[in-house]
């Protein structure tokens, strides 16, 4: 362990509002819950801040619900509340298909849907199907609340919108019209982080998500319109090539992720027609 | 910013079904209390990063990574380590006929996420319930085949 954790505060707040209190007076505060990322960067020596805030006794934001069509998760659901809710598996089973995919079950009791936003890797395993899905974020601070499509949250790489005394505290979801796919590539079943990570949508409009391949995860508007269009595979992969900007680093080349992310197309294509 | 003085408040937690108090920082991680104050050194550090499962312990019930739990978090929780169960577990006993221990450092981690497992786990069961485990001695299969041994020894129909 690289960080000395004697040295760090930690508040423990019991309600939302006194956490959004905390956000603004006490700040900056890092805000934890699951810590699968927070605990990672202090084994690393990574991650400076000296004062944190501890969410994870804030129960009502682990609630999934049902709002008409919308489908509500609070932030601090865990991926496997994700995997057990009659409601995610109903409405949103990609999203159920890449709770499955994160780690291993230690992660997944632990890590939040609302850890992997925040986090803002372009890696993170639930992003892309929120993008895919035209989530909406809602973000909270002690004035009151705000929602910002997920689409325009982040601004680069592991940065956006969220202001110093917010939090996130849930993401809606409205109706997805069409066939869910979900794919993670990685170099093993499980406990690995994606080299590609597709999310996507079968509908007479496709929608289509990728992870690991930009700064953010991104989504694929002109391969998207090619193939509401009627255009072929061979030319919708082609426009992907145009769309991704992935990079060489230490999990993967950016020739691999081209050419995955490609395949991963067609596999998406093939498997919902 | 300048570092906040923390005053440590006492801590109080039930480990293997013993009510214990600590006074030590609340982002200290359970991994290091159970080891280092509560000598229980059953369960161990691989990684440090989530990445190995070596660590795990049951949290209420729940397999987690210790390495990456604030002691804070375990307050008025439960934990179970690998010394929380009898000597004589079907489980233990399974890895040792088996060959699911080699060098015996992911062996602790092993069987706390393996007693999470729901009763008669089918072999895929058994492989997502040890997915976040890590050995690199045994090739897997030996530890499979204890699980599903003590599983079937459990539930009456010992082979």
């Amino acid at each position: 362990m690289r960080t000395a954790l004697s040295r760090l505060a930690l508040h423990e707040p019991r309600t939302l509002a006194a956490a959004l209190k905390l956000m603004r007076s006490a700040g900056p505060l890092v805000p934890l819950a699951g810590c699968t990322d927070v605990f990672v960067q202090l084994q690393f020596g990574t991650q400076p801040a000296l004062a944190y805030v501890d969410l994870s006794r804030l129960t009502p934001l682990r609630r999934i619900q049902r709002q008409g069509d919308v489908l509500v998760i609070g932030a601090l659901a865990t991926y496997t509340d994700i995997i057990r809710s009659r409601l995610v598996r109903k409405s949103l089973p990609m999203l159920v298909a890449a709770a499955r995919e994160v780690g291993g079950p230690q992660i997944q009791h632990r890590g939040t849907l609302g850890g992997n936003i925040a986090n803002g890797s372009p890696a993170g395993d639930a992003l892309p199907v929120l993008a895919a899905a035209d989530a909406t974020l809602v973000l909270a601070n002690a004035d009151g609340q705000r929602r910002v499509p997920f689409s325009a949250f982040y601004t680069g790489f592991k940065t956006s919108v969220l202001k110093p005394d917010e939090l996130i505290v849930a993401v809606e979801i409205p109706a997805v019209e069409g066939v869910q796919w979900f794919r993670k590539v990685g170099t093993r079943a499980a406990q690995a982080i994606s080299k590609v990570v597709m999310a996507a949508v079968r509908a007479p409009h496709p929608r289509i998500a990728v992870g690991s391949v930009a700064p953010t995860v991104v989504r694929l508007p002109r391969t998207e319109a090619a193939l509401a269009a009627g255009a072929g595979i061979a030319e919708a992969q082609r426009l992907l090539r145009q769309e991704i900007k992935p990079i060489d680093d230490m999990r993967s080349t950016a020739a691999y992720r081209l050419q995955v992310s490609a395949n991963l197309l067609q596999e998406f294509w093939e498997t919902t027609a | 910013m300048a570092a906040r003085k923390v005053t440590p408040r006492l801590i109080e937690m039930t480990v293997n079904g013993q009510a214990v108090a600590l006074d030590r920082p609340p982002m200290a991680r359970l991994l290091d209390v159970l080891r280092e104050d509560l000598h229980l050194t059953g369960t161990k550090e691989g990684c440090g990063e989530g990445e190995c499962g070596a660590c795990t312990v049951l949290l209420d019930g729940q397999p987690v990574c210790s390495c990456l739990v604030p002691l804070a978090q375990a307050r008025g929780r439960e934990v179970v380590t690998i010394e929380g169960g009898p000597a004589d577990h079907p489980l233990k006993r399974a890895f040792v006929e088996e060959g699911g221990a080699q060098c015996g450092m992911c062996t602790p981690g092993m069987i706390m996420a393996a007693l999470a497992l729901p009763p008669h786990p089918s072999m895929d069961a058994v492989r997502h319930g040890l997915a976040g485990n890590l050995c690199r001695c045994t090739g897997y299969e030996a530890i499979y085949r204890a699980v599903q041994k003590a599983a079937a020894e459990r539930a009456g129909g010992a082979t």
